[in-house]
């Protein structure tokens, strides 16, 4: 059986390349078939907001890569309670249906994949 | 056991050292690396217009020195390589850059070689920041 893997993406969008290679290395696995999950943490809830500018920024838009996950069969998306919580995010506001874990859970969530990448 | 070494941190950050280091003892103990894969910053271990001055540690050589010693399988990640300057001949030519910065035991290819080790793994083991 292929081994799952939880990528944890801890960057805001607007913060360099890592949130973007952290969602590449996901949609990579997910082209193979592989049980792939992401956590969304800390700066990384960020990249949940919707309607941002990033063209303002000279940039280019996540949200295209992030509503691919489903289509590469990416279903299990979490973000963190306490993360949303500090930054003043709404749960309902979220452009992607994540799962709110607190830190418990995510503390139970790490123990079921048999990989834990930080990217 | 088998693992797979990603590394995440530039050449001159600690990360590198210990990653290096890591795969070192991985063999000295009879173990054995099914892949080294660089990602995100870490692409820039494989840089060879990498310049250390002569008395401090040039960890750039070190790894492919360790890497052509044992022969391994190292790839790095083309598309971090390429935005970050980082070309091998056909990408160079592809491109029409005029200069070469990863040259062999360096591949460049796809992030599919990292998932593809990792499945043939007992473990991944991943150095450097996030």
């Amino acid at each position: 059986m292929a081994k799952s893997m939880l990528i944890i993406s801890r960057q805001a969008p607007w913060a360099g390349m890592s949130a973007r290679e952290a969602l590449d290395a996901a949609l990579a696995g997910g082209a193979f078939d592989l049980p792939i999950a992401l956590l969304f943490m800390e700066d990384g809830v960020f990249q949940l907001t919707s309607s941002q500018q990033p063209s303002r920024l000279e940039q280019k838009d996540t949200s295209a890569n992030l509503q691919a996950l489903s289509l590469f069969g990416i279903e299990h998306l979490y973000a963190s309670k306490v993360s949303l919580i500090e930054r003043g995010m709404e749960t309902h506001a979220l452009h992607l249906p994540v799962k709110v874990l607190t830190s418990e859970e995510i503390r139970s969530l790490l123990r079921t994949y048999d990989l834990v990448v930080t990217l | 056991m088998k693992f797979t070494i990603a590394l995440f941190s530039p050449a001159h950050s600690p990360a590198s050292r210990r990653a290096l280091r890591f795969a070192e003892a991985v063999l000295a103990n009879a173990h054995s690396i099914e892949r080294i894969f660089f990602y995100r910053e870490g692409v820039y271990n494989a840089s060879h217009a990498t310049v250390f001055p002569q008395d401090e540690l040039d960890i750039a050589e070190a790894w492919t020195t360790f890497v052509k010693q044992h022969d391994l399988d190292a790839v790095v990640c083309i598309s971090a390589a390429l935005r970050r300057g980082l070309l091998d001949c056909n990408e160079s030519q592809r491109y029409s850059r005029e200069t070469i910065t990863v040259k062999a035991p360096w591949q460049l290819s796809g992030l599919g070689q990292l998932h593809e080790a990792v499945q043939q793994s007992d473990r991944l083991v991943c150095f450097g920041d996030s």
